[in-house]
């Protein structure tokens, strides 16, 4: 589809987009980001269920969850029964669900297809940058940020790849012990390109833990296992805030990629993630942030309708996702998927571009102008 | 005084190559290149020969069997349980079990790194376990892990044809890309898209079609579950006619493996990969062409390709030297091997390799570690650091020695048996000067760990 006939049609489906707005400033530290990325393709036709849909039951004969079972939304879509815990946050009108999230020309690939979500790229274009890493070049981030972006976990640093002022830890106090051993920065700043990513990265580290504070106490208890411990240090440099700013913090839940038998793996990865949420939330609450924090999640594509022979699902395209904070406008955005309207590899077409997304956060959430980022300029939608 | 001049002739960085052989450091970027973490022995062993004759060697001497002998349980394959015949003890039993293996899996495979006298074979095992991917989570059975790891040890410096059927057939990699559940009423695409995408011709060379028709034609290759062998199942099977980048016929998983292994994009991929694990980040593609051309020439195989890599000027170029990253294997293999670490618990690397990033049997997806500076992030450098802290602090006065280990200063020093053991521990250590030149008037321990906290020990 080409992008005319995209914006039009984003116009007739009548999405709410808001007109656009420029201006070039910093991002503001007080307005922070949480990113979520579902590694593997997280089936986003079992995340939020077209239930009343009678092709959604045709196509998974055994996938299909029962409607007694759905958490339902509205008279067609509800929740899968492990996110019930996101009711809650549904209720208090602060988690957006956006559907239909994709791109033209989808690439099928785990690893490009990830490429192109978190460098913003077009489906036939390569870029080496992540689009935050682009974003915190742009626009330089105020003196008393530490780290345009924490990375918490062991994961690479996805869109924050390649800023010069992002961090990867897993754990505070760990961090900082270790930071303190470092010794002194050489003088001279070395040729070599890999030798002055590690200068560069023992510089950052120097910085960092001198201001991050660890072992804040939160009321709140995180799920176990390694996306609830990811959380809580994802929390604790939150709470470092008011000595030691960061933007935005990234994390992820790996395992979606669901070829065979799909139904407990994706049962069980989104009760961590509707549990890890619904954490997440209450500690922001704690700190007083929550209303300054927006939590957006991320898949590279969601997966076919047709279910395949093993009970799973292959690669498929468009999605749902979520975002969550205070001041979010709750509710559905975007449009369904039109699961009549299926392409030649039987996936649906999407209906609001990913990049969109990023639009409505460097505009809306950070006010920046956001064309110098993402090559182009995307419609913001009405999420905040 | 001679004794002076004679060492700077010997160690000076930009020693030219002697009659006598290639110096020392030629060889230290040989071997460091091609197994992991040099020894000074060996270093001085390849010093002595020219630059053909230490690729010769290292191409030449290459084992196909370890050294190591794997544990026990390798030679009974357990056929798998259904999970409700056994009570929740059992499984918890069978699933401990499992653990142990996989532990003592690593332990070998660590082991072996470590002492294998040709540490080109595992460097390549570990080469084509990154991109043969499979991973023992999803896999579940540590015997058939051991099995393909025996398999691409077996291949390793072969052919890489017969290193592509055979593993297309490999019963942890059907079980890893779903290649044992794929039949002909439903086929499973996950084996076919990875095959075109990662094993032979890259991104961007196939279409959507060619995916969907090639699953078909892997249809019915499958596991016989009793024995935990390759069978094909004639019922599973699609006989029908499919279209393969532009060829069409009554393919069979075969057939399309040798439609892939005749497209020039193949070997070319391969060898940009093979550039970005020898020589640097930035493939040259003129030359990625003409050994891709040898390549396919010499019926794909891997020595032949090694050899030209090995002996191409960019892999020598002085541009090239100490630029790629240490994987979290080069150091912690490269380590113990260098400091001469006998003692050290193979659990603890198995463990240190792991929290660094790089857990093997269980890569972080089908398409491997990314490698290169995303080794190095605040929290693996940190660490990387806490580790030399911890393994080099062995036998010190003062310090209770909380872990086995037995690095020992002394006798560390007399192996070089130079004047200036200082300037021999720096060539042994790191490929470049170092950032931060430790004071002459520290303790040859302190000198010792400088060297080894130094940015440029991450390098090789």
């Amino acid at each position: 589809m080409k992008r005319r006939t995209f914006l039009l049609t984003l116009a007739g489906a009548g999405l709410g987009l808001s007109p656009i707005r420029s201006q070039t400033a910093a991002p503001s530290p007080n307005r922070l980001l949480i990113l979520i990325a579902l590694k593997g393709g997280n089936d986003g036709l079992n995340t939020l269920i077209p239930y009343a849909d009678p092709r959604y039951r045709i196509l998974r004969p055994d996938l299909a969850i029962p409607v007694d079972q759905v958490v339902k939304l509205s008279e067609q879509e509800g929740l899968h029964p492990q996110l019930a815990p996101l009711r809650e946050v549904w209720q208090a009108g602060e988690l957006a669900l956006v559907r239909g999230v994709g791109y033209p020309e989808p690439n099928l690939s785990h690893f490009r297809s990830m490429d192109i979500w978190e460098t913003a790229s077009a489906s036939d274009e390569t870029l080496t940058t992540g689009w935050l890493a682009r974003c915190f070049a742009a626009h330089s981030p105020p003196a008393n940020l530490i780290a345009a972006g924490v990375a918490v976990g062991n994961d690479a640093a996805g869109p924050l790849q390649g800023s010069a002022n992002a961090l990867t830890l897993t754990d505070i106090a760990l961090f900082q012990q270790q930071a303190r051993w470092l010794g002194l920065a050489p003088s001279t700043v070395p040729p070599n390109p890999a030798l002055r990513h590690i200068v560069d990265v023992e510089n950052r580290i120097r910085q960092a833990a001198s201001q991050l504070k660890r072992g804040h106490r939160f009321e709140t208890t995180f799920p176990e296992g390694p996306f609830g411990r990811a959380l809580r240090t994802a929390c604790e440099v939150i709470a470092s805030r008011k000595r030691a700013s960061v933007a935005v913090v990234h994390l992820s839940l790996p395992d979606f990629d669901t070829h065979v038998r799909q139904a407990p793996r994706q049962g069980r990865l989104l009760r961590q993630l509707a549990e890890g949420l619904v954490s997440l939330r209450a500690a922001l609450r704690e700190l007083g942030v929550w209303n300054e924090a927006l939590v957006m999640t991320y898949s590279e594509f969601g997966r076919r309708p047709q279910q395949n022979a093993n009970r799973g699902t292959d690669h498929g395209t468009a999605s749902i996702q979520f975002v969550l904070g205070g001041s979010v406008r709750g509710g559905f955005h975007g449009a369904a998927l039109d699961l009549t309207n299926l392409d030649g590899n039987g996936n649906p077409h999407f209906v609001l571009d990913f990049r969109s997304l990023y639009a409505t956060v460097l505009e809306k959430w950070w006010g920046v102008e956001s064309r110098s980022v993402l090559g182009a300029q995307f419609e913001t939608v009405k999420l905040i | 005084m001679i004794q002076r001049l004679l060492f700077f002739c010997l160690f000076g960085y930009n020693a030219t190559v002697g009659a006598a052989g290639m110096g020392l450091a030629d060889a230290w970027h040989l071997l460091a290149r091609t197994g992991f973490g040099p020894t000074w022995p060996e270093i001085r062993e390849f010093a002595a020969l020219s630059r053909t004759e230490g690729i010769d060697r290292l191409l030449t001497a290459s084992r196909v069997q370890a050294v190591t002998p794997p544990p026990a349980w390798v030679a009974v394959y357990p056929p798998p349980v259904a999970l409700r015949d056994l009570s929740p003890q059992e499984q918890q039993r069978r699933q401990q079990v499992k653990r142990e293996q996989g532990r003592e899996l690593r332990v070998w495979w660590l082991t072996e790194m470590r002492n294998a006298p040709t540490p080109l074979t595992e460097h390549m095992t570990l080469f084509w376990h990154n991109h043969f991917t499979s991973a023992l989570p999803k896999v579940s059975s540590p015997v058939l892990m051991y099995r393909q790891n025996v398999l691409l040890r077996h291949h390793a410096l072969r052919r890489f044809d017969v290193l592509l059927h055979e593993i297309a057939k490999d019963p942890a990699m059907l079980i890893y890309l779903d290649g044992a559940v794929n039949r002909k009423r439903q086929p499973n695409e996950n084996f076919a898209r990875e095959v075109m995408e990662l094993f032979t011709l890259g991104e961007g060379h196939y279409r959507e079609a060619d995916v969907k028709d090639a699953a078909r034609a892997f249809t019915g290759w499958s596991l016989d579950r009793e024995t935990g062998e390759f069978c094909f199942r004639p019922a599973w099977h699609d006989g029908g006619t499919k279209t393969i980048l532009g060829q069409t016929g009554r393919f069979d998983g075969d057939a399309v493996l040798d439609i892939l292994l005749a497209q020039p994009e193949t070997a070319a991929h391969v060898v940009r990969k093979l550039w970005r694990e020898f020589i640097s980040l930035q493939p040259d593609e003129a030359e990625v062409k003409r050994i891709a051309e040898e390549f396919r020439k010499q019926r794909y195989e891997i020595r032949a390709a090694l050899r030209c890599l090995l002996n191409s000027p960019a892999f020598w170029a002085s541009a090239h030297r100490g630029v790629l990253v240490k994987s979290p294997l080069d150091f912690v293999i490269g380590l113990q091997r260098q400091l001469d670490l006998k003692t050290l618990e193979q659990n603890q690397v198995v463990q240190r390799a792991a929290q660094l990033g790089q857990n093997v049997f269980a890569p972080p997806n089908v398409k491997g570690w990314p490698g290169g500076e995303a080794w190095l992030d605040s929290r693996a450098l940190l660490l990387r650091r806490q580790i030399v802290q911890q393994w080099s602090m062995a036998r010190r006065p003062r310090k209770p020695l909380a872990q086995n280990l037995d690095f020992a200063i002394k006798p560390w020093i007399r192996q070089f048996e130079s004047a200036d053991w200082r300037e021999a521990a720096q060539r042994l250590l790191l490929p470049l000067p170092p950032l931060r030149q430790p004071a002459a008037i520290l303790s040859p321990i302190e000198i010792v760990q400088a060297l080894l906290l130094d940015p440029v020990y991450q390098l090789k």
